[in-house]
Order: C-alpha cells, then sequence, then structure tokens
C-alpha cells in the first residue's frame, strides 16, 4: 500500500471566518489547490462558473461556497464543512461567514473546532470582525488559535507592518482566554506561506500554515482528566448482559474502576468495555464504548457514570453565556424553555439576563432580552438538576442547547460559568470599590495530581481543615490559635498556623494597610491556606480580616464542610485594655491610620460556625472550647 | 497519552455509531435506507457495531428503482443475512402501476427522481419518523452545509433555511406532527475514508466496485453499462472495456470508470491518487450546477 492510505492519520477540526473581501476564501480554496485537493471536474466547474461572470482568472473563492443563493449574491450564508487531507493528517474545516448578522454560524462552527484560523487584512488590521471573531473563539473555547495576517503582498510583504499587526492583535487578546496562539504572515492569493514558505518574506522565520495545521498537538481539545460518562441507550439482548452505550465525554474508564451513577448515587465496578465486537481494557474521551457493571442498577438514558471521587456539578442553578439564534423570536427574563444538555432534555427557565455583551468591544450593557445574534450572560434554573462542568474546563458536559416549546426548534446555545452561587460572588467583587483583581496567565492550566485528596485523608488518619480566627486586634485570636495548633500537633494531627504579623514579613511584605492592600493580604494568605490545606494539614489562621467580602472570598475558595469560622468576640475596650503591642494606644495618638475598631470598622460575622466570647472566659476555657469543637470536625 | 489518541477512522467511527445511537433513543420509528451501494453497506456496518451485541433495533429499508444490476439485488439479500437485519423492499415499479409517478421517456429513462415518490410514500406506510441516509458532505457543493439531522416539512421537504444549528454533539429530534428527520451518520467521511474503513473492517463489497470486462456505451463523457433500461443513440455501439463503478445506483445514469483496481487496496489507490470526484461520473448531477440542490429541495436523499 501506498502513503497516502495511512490509516494512522489523526484529525484535526478547525474552523474559518470571515467576510466577502478579507480573503478567506480564496485562503481556503489556495490550501485545497495546492495540497492538490481539487478534483478535474470541479475545476472544469470552476471554470466554467467563472468564466460566466466574466472574469479571467480562475476565483479560487468559488470553490468553498455551496448553495445557489449564497453564489447569486456572492457570499456565505451558513457553516459549510469542508474537507481535506495530506499525509499526516486529515482536516475538516468549519467554513462561516464573518458578518454580525452571522454570529450564530460563527458560535455554531466553533463549537466543534480545536483550532480557530483568524484572519487579518495586513492593509486594514484589526477590524470589528477579527475581535469578533477571536472574542467568539475565546468564549467557545477553542483550545489554538492561528492569526493569519493576510494580503501581505498589498504591503510590500513589510516586516514592520506585520509585527504592529502581532503587537495590536496581542494587546487586544489579553482580555480574552486564548491558551495558545500562533501569528503568521501570508498572501493567500499569491500563496506565500499558506502550503509553501515562498522567499518573498525571508524575515519571517516561522512555518508555513499548512505545516502548523498539520503538526500542532490537539490533545489538549480534550478533557482526559474528569471521566464523565452520559448513557445514551441500553443494550440488553438477553438476561446476562446489561450494557450502557455512550461516547465517553471526557476523561478515561479501565475495568475494575469504581464507578458512581448519578442521579442514584450509587455506586459499581465497571466490569468489561466493548468498542463495537472488541472488548478493549479502557475507553477514553470521545470514543463511543458499552460499559457493564458489577451491579445490577436501574440505569437509563440521560444518567451520568462519573468516577466517585471527581464528581461533577449537580445543581439545578447556574449561569451561561448563551448565544441568540433565532430570527423570529428574542430570549426574554421570565421565558421557558427547554434545555438539552448531554443526553438529557429538561424544562429551564430564565431567571434573569446579567448583561448583554457587544462582540467587537467585550462591553457589557443591561437588557432583558437577547435578540438574533446577540450574546448575553443569562441565569437559569433547570426543572430538574444538570450533572455539568464549567465549559471552559469541560466543553462537552459544559454546552447545552435551547429548543423552543413550541416550534422545537434550536433558538440558543450555552455555555455554562458557575453555579448561582458563584455567580454572585463573582458579581459582588466586581461590585466592590477596589477589586480582588485576580489576574490568570493564559498559558496556566490546573495541574491535576495523581493523589487525591481522600488518599491524603487516608494516610494522614484525619481531614484537612482551615480554621479561620477573626476577631479585633488583642482579642486573643494568636494566643489560641498557637496553643490549638500545640495540642493538635501532640494529638498527631498536621496543624499548621499562619500568622498576621508573620506572613507580613515576607509573602505580604509589599503590602500596606490601605483597603486594596488589605484585600489583596487576604487573598495571598486565602491561597496559601489552600495549599496548606490541598496538602492534608488542618490550617489555623489568625487575622483582623475585618471585612466581610474578603472572608466570604476565602471561604469560597474552600469546600463547605472545610472552612470554619471562629469569630473571637472581645469587647473593644477590653482589647484596648490589653493592647499587647501597644497599637491602640498609637492609634489613638493618630501615629497609625485605618487601625480597626479605632477608626476603620470591624465587621463581625453574621453566621460564623463558633463564636467565643474571650472577654468572659479564661484562655483555658476559650482553647479548650475551640479544640472540642475542632475534634469533632475532624 | 498516545494510548488516548485515535487515528481519523477510530474518530469517525466513534462519531457514526454515536449518532445512531442518538437515531435508536430519540425517535420512535427510525429506519436506515439501504442501496446497496458502499455508503450504505459501511452505514449498516456500524450499525451492526453500534448495538452490538444486540440487534440493529431498526429495519433497513432499499428503495429499488428496478433498473438495479442483478449484482447488487444478490449482495443486498446475502448482506441482509449476515447482518441478521430485516430489510423491507419498496420499488419504484409499483408506484409506477398505481398511477403516483410517471416514467421518463426517452432512450435512458431514470428512475433516480422517481425514487423520492416512493420513499416518501413509503416514510407514510411505515410511519417513520426518522430515515438515516449514507449522504456524505465532501459529495456534493449543496451536501457541504447539511446537517447530520435533516428536519423535512410533511411533503418531505428540505429548506435549507429553517434547518437547525448544529452544536458540540448535541441533536435535536424533536419533531412536530407531519415532520420527519433525515440523519446523516456518515456526514464527515469522504470516499477515501470510506474504502479505508471497507480495508479495516474487512467488508466482503459486490463484484461491480472491482475491475470487470464488460460491453458499455461513452455518451457525453459518461460510461453507461450496457443493460436492459438503456437503449442506444444513433452513432452509438456497445464495446468492451474493463470497467469499475465508483458509485452503485440506477443503471441509467450510474457511470462506470476505466479501472484496473482489483482488490479494496487498489481502489485506495486509485481513490488517493484520483483527480475526478466520484459524482463527476454521474450523469445526474451533470444536468445544471445547483442540480443537487434542486432534488434535495423536493424530498431527494
Amino acid at each position: 500500500m501506498t502513503q497516502l492510505v495511512d490509516t494512522e492519520r489523526d484529525l484535526l477540526r478547525f474552523t474559518t471566518a470571515g467576510s466577502v473581501d478579507d480573503g478567506k476564501s480564496t485562503l481556503i480554496g489556495r490550501m485545497l489547490y495546492d495540497s492538490k485537493q481539487i478534483f478535474q471536474d470541479q475545476m472544469d466547474s470552476l471554470e466554467r462558473a467563472s468564466k460566466l461572470r466574466g472574469e479571467e482568472t480562475v476565483d479560487l473563492a468559488l470553490l468553498t461556497d455551496g448553495l445557489r443563493a449564497e453564489r447569486e449574491q456572492r457570499i456565505t450564508i451558513d457553516v459549510a464543512y469542508r474537507y481535506f487531507s495530506t499525509p499526516k493528517r486529515k482536516f475538516i474545516i468549519a467554513d462561516t461567514p464573518g458578518h454580525e448578522q452571522y454570529t450564530r454560524n460563527m458560535v455554531t462552527g466553533a463549537s466543534t473546532a480545536d483550532l480557530a484560523v483568524i484572519l487579518l487584512d495586513a492593509r486594514k488590521g484589526l477590524l470589528p470582525q477579527s475581535r469578533r471573531h477571536a472574542i467568539i473563539a475565546s468564549l467557545l473555547a477553542i483550545p489554538h488559535v492561528i492569526v493569519a495576517v493576510n494580503k501581505m503582498d498589498l504591503v510590500d510583504y513589510a516586516e514592520a507592518r506585520y509585527h504592529e499587526l502581532v503587537r495590536e492583535f496581542n494587546d487586544f487578546a489579553e482580555k480574552l482566554n486564548i491558551h495558545d496562539l500562533h501569528f503568521i504572515p501570508i498572501s493567500a492569493l499569491c500563496g506565500d506561506n499558506v502550503v509553501e514558505s515562498g522567499d518573498r518574506m525571508p524575515w519571517y522565520e516561522g512555518r508555513p500554515l499548512l505545516r502548523v495545521l498539520e503538526e500542532i498537538t490537539v490533545t489538549r481539545a480534550r478533557n482526559l482528566v474528569d471521566f464523565r460518562f452520559p448513557v445514551q441507550y441500553v443494550i440488553r439482548p438477553h438476561q446476562d448482559f446489561r450494557g450502557f452505550a455512550g461516547r465517553v465525554a471526557s476523561g478515561t474508564i479501565r475495568v475494575g474502576e469504581e464507578v458512581t451513577i448519578l442521579p442514584s448515587h450509587y455506586h459499581s465496578k465497571v466490569r468489561s468495555i466493548h468498542v463495537g465486537d472488541k472488548s478493549v481494557p479502557e475507553a477514553a474521551a470521545q470514543q463511543s464504548a458499552v460499559l457493564t457493571l458489577e451491579n445490577e442498577i436501574d440505569i437509563s438514558r440521560g444518567d451520568m457514570l462519573v468516577r466517585s471521587h471527581n464528581l461533577p456539578v449537580i445543581d439545578q442553578e447556574f449561569d451561561a453565556y448563551v448565544c441568540w439564534m433565532d430570527e423570529s423570536s428574542a430570549l426574554h427574563v421570565g421565558g421557558d424553555y427547554l434545555l438539552q444538555h448531554t443526553t438529557r432534555i429538561s424544562k429551564v427557565h430564565i431567571n434573569d439576563i446579567l448583561y448583554r455583551m457587544d462582540v467587537n468591544t467585550l462591553h457589557r450593557e443591561g437588557t432583558d432580552r437577547l435578540a438574533l445574534n446577540e450574546i448575553g450572560r443569562v441565569r437559569c434554573t433547570a426543572a430538574q438538576p444538570l450533572y455539568f462542568d464549567p465549559y471552559d474546563r469541560n466543553r462537552e458536559t459544559g454546552g447545552f442547547i435551547l429548543i423552543d416549546p413550541a416550534t422545537y426548534r434550536t433558538v440558543g446555545a450555552g455555555m455554562i460559568r458557575y453555579t448561582t452561587k458563584e455567580t454572585l460572588r463573582e458579581l459582588r467583587r466586581e461590585r466592590g470599590e477596589g477589586q480582588l483583581q485576580t489576574v490568570v496567565s493564559t498559558n496556566i492550566s490546573w495541574d491535576q495530581s495523581l493523589i487525591t485528596p481522600e488518599e491524603r485523608e487516608a494516610q494522614n488518619r484525619h481531614k484537612a481543615l482551615c480554621l479561620w480566627l477573626t476577631g479585633l486586634s488583642g482579642s486573643g485570636k494568636s494566643t489560641i490559635a498557637r496553643c490549638v495548633e500545640r495540642a493538635l500537633f501532640q494529638e498527631g494531627i498536621q496543624a499548621f498556623r499562619l500568622d498576621g504579623d508573620n506572613v507580613r514579613h515576607g509573602l505580604c511584605s509589599d503590602l500596606g494597610f490601605s483597603r486594596e492592600d488589605r484585600m489583596t493580604n487576604i487573598r495571598r494568605i486565602g491561597h496559601a491556606a489552600k495549599l496548606l490545606y490541598d496538602a492534608g494539614h488542618l490550617v489555623i489562621c489568625s487575622f483582623i480580616a475585618p471585612y466581610e467580602e474578603d472572608r466570604t472570598f476565602v471561604r469560597e475558595l474552600f469546600p463547605a464542610s472545610a472552612f470554619l469560622e471562629v469569630y473571637v468576640k472581645c469587647d473593644i475596650d477590653v482589647c484596648k485594655q490589653r493592647d499587647p503591642k501597644g497599637l491602640y494606644a498609637k492609634a489613638e495618638r493618630g501615629e497609625i491610620k485605618g487601625f480597626t475598631g479605632v477608626d476603620d470598622p470591624y465587621e463581625a460575622p453574621a453566621e460564623p460556625e463558633l463564636l467565643i466570647d474571650t472577654s468572659s472566659l479564661s484562655e483555658e476555657e476559650t482553647v479548650e472550647r475551640v479544640l472540642q469543637f475542632v475534634r469533632q470536625q475532624l | 497519552m498516545s494510548a488516548y489518541q485515535m487515528n481519523t477512522l477510530e474518530w469517525l467511527e466513534s462519531q457514526a455509531m454515536y449518532v445512531m445511537r442518538e437515531v435508536a433513543a430519540q425517535f420512535e420509528r427510525p429506519v436506515m435506507l439501504f442501496s446497496g451501494g458502499k455508503d450504505s453497506i459501511v452505514m449498516s456496518q456500524l450499525a451492526r457495531k453500534a448495538f452490538y451485541p444486540g440487534p440493529i433495533p431498526f429495519p433497513l429499508m432499499h428503495i429499488d428503482t428496478g433498473h438495479n444490476f442483478q449484482e447488487t439485488l444478490d449482495y443486498r439479500d446475502w448482506w441482509m443475512n449476515e447482518l441478521g437485519a430485516t430489510l423491507i423492499v419498496r420499488t419504484v415499479q409499483d408506484s409506477i402501476d398505481q398511477g403516483r409517478v410517471q416514467e421518463e421517456e426517452g432512450p435512458s429513462p431514470s428512475r433516480n427522481a422517481l425514487q423520492t415518490v416512493t420513499l416518501l410514500d413509503a416514510i407514510k406506510e411505515f410511519q417513520f419518523d426518522a430515515a438515516m441516509g449514507g449522504a456524505r458532505r465532501d459529495e456534493e457543493k449543496a451536501r457541504a452545509k447539511e446537517r447530520f439531522f435533516s428536519v423535512r416539512d410533511r411533503f418531505g421537504q428540505w429548506d435549507p433555511k429553517n434547518q437547525r444549528p448544529e452544536l458540540w454533539h448535541v441533536f435535536n429530534g424533536l419533531k412536530r406532527p407531519g415532520e420527519h428527520f433525515r440523519v446523516f451518520p456518515i456526514s464527515n467521511w469522504t470516499e477515501l475514508d470510506v474504502w479505508q474503513y471497507i480495508a479495516r473492517e474487512e467488508i466482503p463489497m459486490p463484484s461491480l466496485y472491482f475491475s470487470h470486462r464488460r460491453e458499455i456505451v461513452r455518451r457525453e463523457g459518461v460510461i453507461l453499462a450496457r443493460s436492459p433500461h438503456v437503449s442506444l443513440l444513433d452513432g452509438e455501439r456497445w464495446e468492451p472495456a474493463r470497467v469499475r463503478f465508483r458509485t452503485i445506483g440506477d443503471a441509467t445514469c450510474t457511470g462506470a470508470t476505466e479501472s484496473e483496481a482489483a482488490s479494496v487496496e487498489d481502489i485506495i489507490d486509485e481513490v488517493a491518487a484520483t483527480r475526478v470526484t466520484e459524482r463527476g461520473s454521474r450523469a445526474d448531477d451533470r444536468r445544471s450546477e445547483a442540480a443537487m440542490e434542486e432534488r434535495k429541495k423536493q424530498g431527494y436523499f
């Protein structure tokens, strides 16, 4: 057999978007033409069509537009799928128009793409359309983006112009969530850097576009961490075989591994895995398989098999970006729709539209409806709990469609962001004066440990916890923390104390006591505590942490049962009297500004897990109470 | 990590099986169309694997134009037996006899357009709510935009403007009374993928696909095989040639190509190197540039 029939080639799905004259169709035509994917009869029909239109040279763009209406108006109005292959890889292109009125088509094309090719016209630079395509690529979580700076022939192949555009795009892309970004200067018309490098841009040292498409590693488009298996169909040919058919949405599964079935939460073990007529030891994301289990459990379509220690979010309320796709209706607050998500259909109610997003600028504006091609952030309540992951983490379990209950048309596409609780937290933070800015680099993803929290707990023989002591300066927090740490340590517990003064010597030595700096201080401490917690420790934190908002931020870093807030209450006058560090005296003399309890407020916790009043208890009594409380939680 | 990599064929197979299971789960009375051609053979093999070890949970249906090659019919009956599948046959001849359609006139009357009526009648007769077909998007320009789940109105018509967007792997199969669906599980396959899959699965294929000697006539660049359904025009004559068929359909319009390819491997090499699309040899698509789009709107597959 020849090299052409190599069946080990893998597949790359990518999307392109563009308008009438940015050269997108020419680019695709060029890739098909130069990689010898155009057949003789297609070429003949192309020549006939070009001649009819009175054109002298064959218009490569004609290759890629299909429907008659489109040919007449010379526009593409839908998603067209194109296929070509090279000896290295097979490609499926989702080719979409780029105009604003076709946002829904871009969203559709992007939903299954591993990569997006965004075209810039070297003369015109970053047009709204290029921004729109980049924003959609980011919203739809396409893992790889290639920016092709086209029409370099019309700017004399100028290196300076290319770098200018790269800078401009990079500045813009900082606001987006794009993990892997490439730039290539090309001329689709002349063929430079499309299939071959050519010799007109010697200053460009990278690979031509097709080479990048052939060589880019696409595994990161698949989530191989979180095992999710939505059951599609039950195969039961006879009494002894009950198989659950489905496509592994993400993660991997092996024979013998334990699974939890949702919604029943029953446990079982995988007895066998079948792909077609073969038994296999394991199955991975995107494989259609049939699983059988050790126990007889009633499972039907719409249920989900997951790993017992890695559950998806199970919630009826969530918030999502929704792109509205229907011409004859608008999404409105209070509306009821059908929601199709993995293999389930549920009724869903629209509670609220948080904002509409301008897909050219990312600008947010208030609204109570979303019309065709508009994208907004929407809060919904489903009639039944859904099993989902945030879309950023898992496209298969984070994406859904909305269906009109009367016409059954698909009217919207949704990408789940958060549960409602997390959304409210985010909004609260955004409304706050000094925002808790979290700048997460786009090149960082969370690295999954091979050790589960449960394994650490088993080895330590206790749960990991965060004990957070808050209260006025002088209330006794540090004393309690030191004694509790010592006592627990002697009981064999991995206890570790984080103290306000200590962190300000190093981790937070760059921070003062402004509102903003205090926020940052608490955020850093919160994350440090979280790392210790992840390591399996019982972390004891003693900080004034006067603001409710900051404490809420820290609380929500932890699972609900692992964060214990202890309000160390003490009368301000008693604190002033104790004044162990002489700080109250200084503050009252005006030597320290913004001191909590003197000229800055202390917001007492509304619902702490434990409240201790140190004005009326002895030191031993308070320590003993805290210890008792902690032991109950371990 | 490489153990989790899927090659193109595995990925396409997985997607097609997923689509078929969605059909079996979402519809009450699905059917799979079977023409005897390579695409429907591959599709039926995928159906067997998608529901293994259970039986294929829907019948297969052949719309027989009456102009089929005998080899196609023999193969069809043998393959159904292999699959253990239920076969329904409905014929264009019956539709003609019942006065539902009129035979085309001329030297090579095609029944290709007539089978649309027979198909829609059969869908009505059995109340099928989803009919799976082996159409591929790479075949023809109008098919490049076809959905996996393609909704048809009560007249079986396809409205390109009223198709549902398809995102991720979520397929909306909800239908109102009178509507039915055409579903295309192998939408993303190319001709080469089909042949590579046939090789991988070692599926026995009808002899028409392999090079053989046969009497033919050349007409407007199309090679038609000698059969009772094709008559000669002035100045034409039957001549012997070594040919094979790239598609198998109605004998009156399915063109052969001159070829020495005698095995699946030969065919793969030939397809990989060829410069003419497979539909390039079909007389029905040549009638006008938008021929396929017109026929699809009428309810053709």
